[in-house]
């Protein structure tokens, strides 16, 4: 098994798939977008079929990297350096298990230029997988800035009504918190005298030097995550995207703001953390406050949702800065729940959008007479989004704010209140869009669930159970690689600590 | 004696060649007049190449010739191997557009061959004589271009403007010499560094101002702020294959000399031009940038484009280092491909009625001309920096060199700017693919355009798969400039 390069096939069989996809020609459109989507749809199941052995084959009582491939690439200090370790590997699962169901959710709703769409899909899949496997500062930084191309293309072009601004908005944003990044990578990359990313994780950076270098990753982590006051590009992207980008966006690739923490913020400027985790932790608590009650005034359904994640991932900024276990595995559980969950929301949303045309919550209302079946998805979702015991929302809510209860008592009584709020937008929304009298004419021939529907939420469903009934598949995987990032970090702290007593 | 004599030329094989060979095809078209400019034009195709294989023949070891006033190492031979590759492609890019537009004169690709071997001059120049006398052979042939569209008000316009500037920037730069010859004494570039670094002559005041007024003749040529006003008026007027050449080769050859007069004989008085430099930088990046805007005209918007990419390049020049030179190398060659492949899809922007030049008319390019559309949108993420495109490189090894160099500020303005810059680049992709289709382009637009789309776009695209050979091959370079 060692000699086969796990990593590199996953990451790299989507870009296979787009370049078959690329080849397809017919005279007749019809022809090429049915064999474009088939395509898609065989590439992405079979890269999350080969992903599975990378979750089977993988040894959880190890911290360190594993089906680690290094190729000289630039030069020797900058390689092609794959690996995972237990934070990274169930990302790729993640990233990989979403993609079938987005070419699904395509399926209909996409009519125009269906082989380009498949073809972007299938090009931002290899840079989202290979974020979570570079080991290397500049081959994360290609896959991570890489993602932006597609993404924007995705909006623009098969976008809603304000799509250019919102595709604009986007990539303007992402791409000045990534500059940053890039120039503290390239400080570090001097320092260190290399861009080998376990190399660096053992390098120890002056205390001021260290502040800096945070700042500039915070910079580009948290308007990807997106944090409270950057987050504004989030609604937008998320309203004017189409159902599957909506899905990547808020399934994917937020997670790599709150994965770039854990990967660089916190082993590599463990002073750094600890100094400025106080801000963090006023910023995330106003996001998960001041979203909530955005989200429980707006009249768009999908504007709703996306405030509601920016609402969540300030669960995960808190779990990630409480540094320790509970508050770290929780936040993992988190971004992989809120993956499942907003990425099931948005198809949610997606459903009705394709039947009405229409996402505004008012001209809905009663649907449970017409549409059980969906009513039932709607319900497991929004209760799994609300954070009830059982789902996985439950979870990782709970691990965060007993993590940050250890923390800072006012940050976790504080957090706490966002769970109720979040009921209060998730029920209300429930009850408008579905309870109630069937008064709207249009809405009376309305049609349930399609088999194709179906078959996109039902593993869906089946995974927001499991991670909530039986969590510890997920714990102990990420388990033994948590506890080292924390007692590394403690280390570090230690020595900050006798020199800090030496120097008096 | 014999053997002697041919050590002496050997190493300027390729200018000479050059230079016989621009004479020979210049009688060939006195005979045969204009119905032979296709191939005279293929000649001169062939000449460059030719000239090519001099330069490869010739020895790189550094050695000067020609009375101390020649110099060919490394650093010459990449220069001069990106400028032959410009001079080539402009000449393919122009056959059909000087067909069509009334200016197909045998004078045209032999003028090519004169700038370039002027640039080749340039690049090799070891003394501030040979250094203008370099940058007049190019300059000359440039400004006849420029307005070599002869019954077109703007063509002409923009020869005239090109000259009358020229002509000043031409005059400082001299009057920097002529200040840098009475306070240092000589002026080859060898004896001014051992001057300045044995400390025989004094660094005073007249030395710094000649310095200056040097760096300003020289910013002048490359388009850097504030001595960029001529390059939109140019770019617009010039037809558009000159505007293509203008863009590529004597940018690159001005970005060597820059770099050959200033860490030449001044590396010790760095503390000194690495400021004014450093302003020119930034103020290059931030213009490019924020000027870039608001243009409608596609020439226009890639004149900006060009003083923003200056800006950068010279962010390696303003490190100073052996690994700022490389960046800046680096970035040279990634924008030969880059500029090169944009302008052979702007010169494919046909209709019947003749070039269309307004960013409006690529409306619905990927769906009219889908491939079309493809290559650009390839080339303007590559110009606006974002990975993995050739163009994030260019940008990656500037910056690292500035981060090592230690100029932090000019390396935060340096990628803010460029963010701002991404907003224009994307407003083209935006129109391409965004906006309804306008009507299609006339066809055909040739198998050479083809051929060098393709070629370009490959490189820009799959840069990233190979980079060392020619990050190697600049590394060398660098080193051989400042050993």
């Amino acid at each position: 098994m060692v000699d086969v390069p796990l990593l590199s096939l996953v990451t790299f069989i989507p870009l296979v798939g787009a370049l078959i996809i690329l080849m397809i020609r017919d005279k007749d459109a019809a022809v090429v977008a049915r064999n474009a989507r088939w395509v898609a749809l065989n590439v992405t199941v079979v890269t999350f079929v080969v992903s599975l052995f990378i979750w089977i084959n993988f040894d959880p009582s190890k911290a360190d990297f594993q089906f680690e491939e290094r190729v000289p690439w630039i030069s020797d200090t900058i390689t092609y350096h794959m690996g995972v370790d237990g934070i990274s590997v169930l990302f790729i699962i993640l990233t990989t298990f979403l993609m079938p169901l987005c070419i699904l959710a395509s399926w209909e709703a996409i009519t125009v230029r269906v082989k380009e769409y498949m073809i972007a899909f299938l090009v931002l899949e290899t840079l989202m997988i290979g974020v979570f496997c570079a080991l290397d500062l500049f081959l994360f930084y290609l896959f991570f800035e890489g993602g932006l191309i597609p993404m924007f293309l995705i909006i623009g072009v098969w976008g809603g009504v304000r799509r250019v601004y919102s595709a604009f908005k986007f990539f303007l944003y992402t791409l000045l918190g990534s500059v940053l990044m890039l120039l503290a990578m390239l400080a570090m990359y001097f320092q260190a005298g290399t861009a080998d990313i376990p190399t660096i994780m053992a390098t120890t950076f002056d205390g001021d030097v260290q502040k800096w270098l945070w700042l500039a990753f915070f910079a580009s982590f948290a308007v990807k995550m997106p944090m409270w006051p950057v987050h504004t590009w989030l609604p937008d992207a998320h309203v004017e995207a189409p159902t599957a980008g909506s899905v990547i966006l808020a399934g994917v690739l937020l997670k790599m703001g709150g994965y770039g923490f854990l990967r660089f913020s916190l082993p590599m400027f463990p002073e750094a953390s600890e100094y400025f985790a106080p801000m963090v932790f006023a910023l995330s608590v106003i996001a998960v406050i001041y979203t909530s009650l955005v989200a429980l005034m707006q009249e768009d359904m999908k504007k709703l949702i996306a405030y509601s994640s920016v609402a969540h991932m300030g669960f995960v900024t808190i779990g990630i800065f409480a540094l320790n276990d509970q508050g770290i595995e929780g936040s993992i559980i988190q971004m992989l729940s809120h993956g499942v969950v907003s990425a099931a929301l948005f198809l949610v949303v997606g459903v009705v959008y394709d039947r009405m045309h229409s996402r505004e919550i008012a001209r809905y209302g009663g649907l449970v007479h017409r549409m059980p079946k969906y009513a039932f998805f709607f319900m497991v979702f929004m209760l799994a989004s609300v954070g009830l015991p059982g789902t996985s929302g439950f979870v990782g809510e709970f691990l965060v704010l007993v993590g940050a209860y250890e923390a800072n008592t006012w940050v976790a009584f504080l957090a706490a209140t966002g769970v109720v709020l979040g009921a209060a937008y998730m029920l209300w929304l429930y009850r408008r869009v579905i309870f109630g009298e069937l008064t709207k004419d249009d809405l009376k021939d309305i049609l349930d669930l399609r088999p194709r529907e179906v078959l996109v939420f039902t593993p869906l469903a089946l995974v927001v159970m499991w991670m909530g009934v039986y969590p510890s598949s997920f714990l102990d995987v990420m388990h033994v690689s948590v506890e080292n990032l924390i007692a590394q970090h403690e280390k570090a702290m230690a020595a900050v600590q006798v020199l800090e007593l030496a120097a008096k | 004696m014999s053997s002697n004599w041919m050590s002496e030329i050997a190493p300027a094989g390729a200018e000479i060649f050059l230079a016989c060979a621009a004479m020979a095809l210049l009688m060939l078209g006195v005979f045969r007049g204009n119905q032979s400019t296709r191939l005279i034009s293929w000649l001169s195709v062939a000449a460059l190449a030719i000239a090519y294989v001099f330069l490869l023949s010739a020895p790189d070891n550094g050695s000067v010739v020609l009375a101390g006033m020649f110099r060919t190492d490394m650093f010459a031979h990449f220069m001069k191997g990106l400028i032959l590759m410009g001079s080539g492609l402009a000449i393919v890019m122009s056959l059909n557009y000087i067909r069509d537009h009334g200016m197909e004169r045998f004078e045209y690709p032999i003028l090519i061959v004169l700038a370039t071997m002027g640039m080749l001059m340039m690049v090799s120049a070891n003394d501030l004589l040979s250094l203008y006398v370099g940058l007049e052979m190019q300059s000359l042939p440039l400004y006849v271009i420029a307005a070599f569209k002869r019954d077109s008000l703007r063509s002409s316009e923009a020869g005239l403007k090109y000259f009358v500037l020229g002509a000043l920037s031409s005059g400082m730069l001299l009057y920097g010499c002529s200040m840098i010859y009475g306070f240092a004494g000589t002026t080859n570039f060898d004896a001014l560094a051992e001057a300045l670094s044995s400390g025989r002559i004094e660094v005073g005041i007249g030395l710094i101002i000649g310095i200056v007024f040097l760096t300003a003749g020289l910013a002048f040529k490359v388009s850097a702020v504030p001595f960029h006003m001529w390059t939109p008026d140019v770019y617009e007027g010039s037809p558009t294959p000159v505007t293509a050449f203008f863009a590529v080769a004597p940018k690159i050859a001005a970005m060597a000399l820059f770099m050959r007069a200033l860490l030449g004989p001044f590396p010790e008085l760095a503390q000194e031009w690495q400021q004014i430099i450093v302003f020119v930088s930034i103020a290059s990046m931030v213009l490019g940038a924020f000027a870039a805007i608001g243009q409608t005209n596609i020439k226009r918007l890639m004149a900006y484009s060009s003083i923003g990419h200056v800006g950068y390049a010279l962010v390696g020049l303003a490190a100073g280092t052996e690994e700022g030179v490389r960046g800046v190398l680096i970035y040279m060659a990634i924008y030969l491909a880059m500029t090169a492949g944009t302008f052979a899809v702007i010169l494919c922007m046909r209709r019947k009625e003749g070039m269309v030049e307004d960013i409006g008319e690529l409306a619905g390019l990927s769906r009219s001309h889908p491939a079309l559309g493809v290559v650009m949108a390839l080339f303007m993420f590559s110009l606006a920096g974002v990975p993995p495109l050739a163009g994030f490189f260019g940008k990656l090894y500037v910056f690292m060199a500035a981060i090592n160099a230690g100029l932090y500020l000019l390396a935060v303005i340096g990628v803010v700017a460029s963010v701002v810059g991404a907003f224009y680049y994307l407003r083209i992709v935006k129109i391409m693919f965004f906006d309804e289709p306008a009507e299609p382009f006339a066809k055909p637009f040739g198998p050479a355009m083809g051929v060098i789309m393709t070629g370009t776009g490959l490189f820009t695209l799959l840069f990233f798969v190979f980079p060392s050979p020619l990050t190697e091959g600049a590394r060398v370079a660098a080193a051989a400039l400042l050993q």
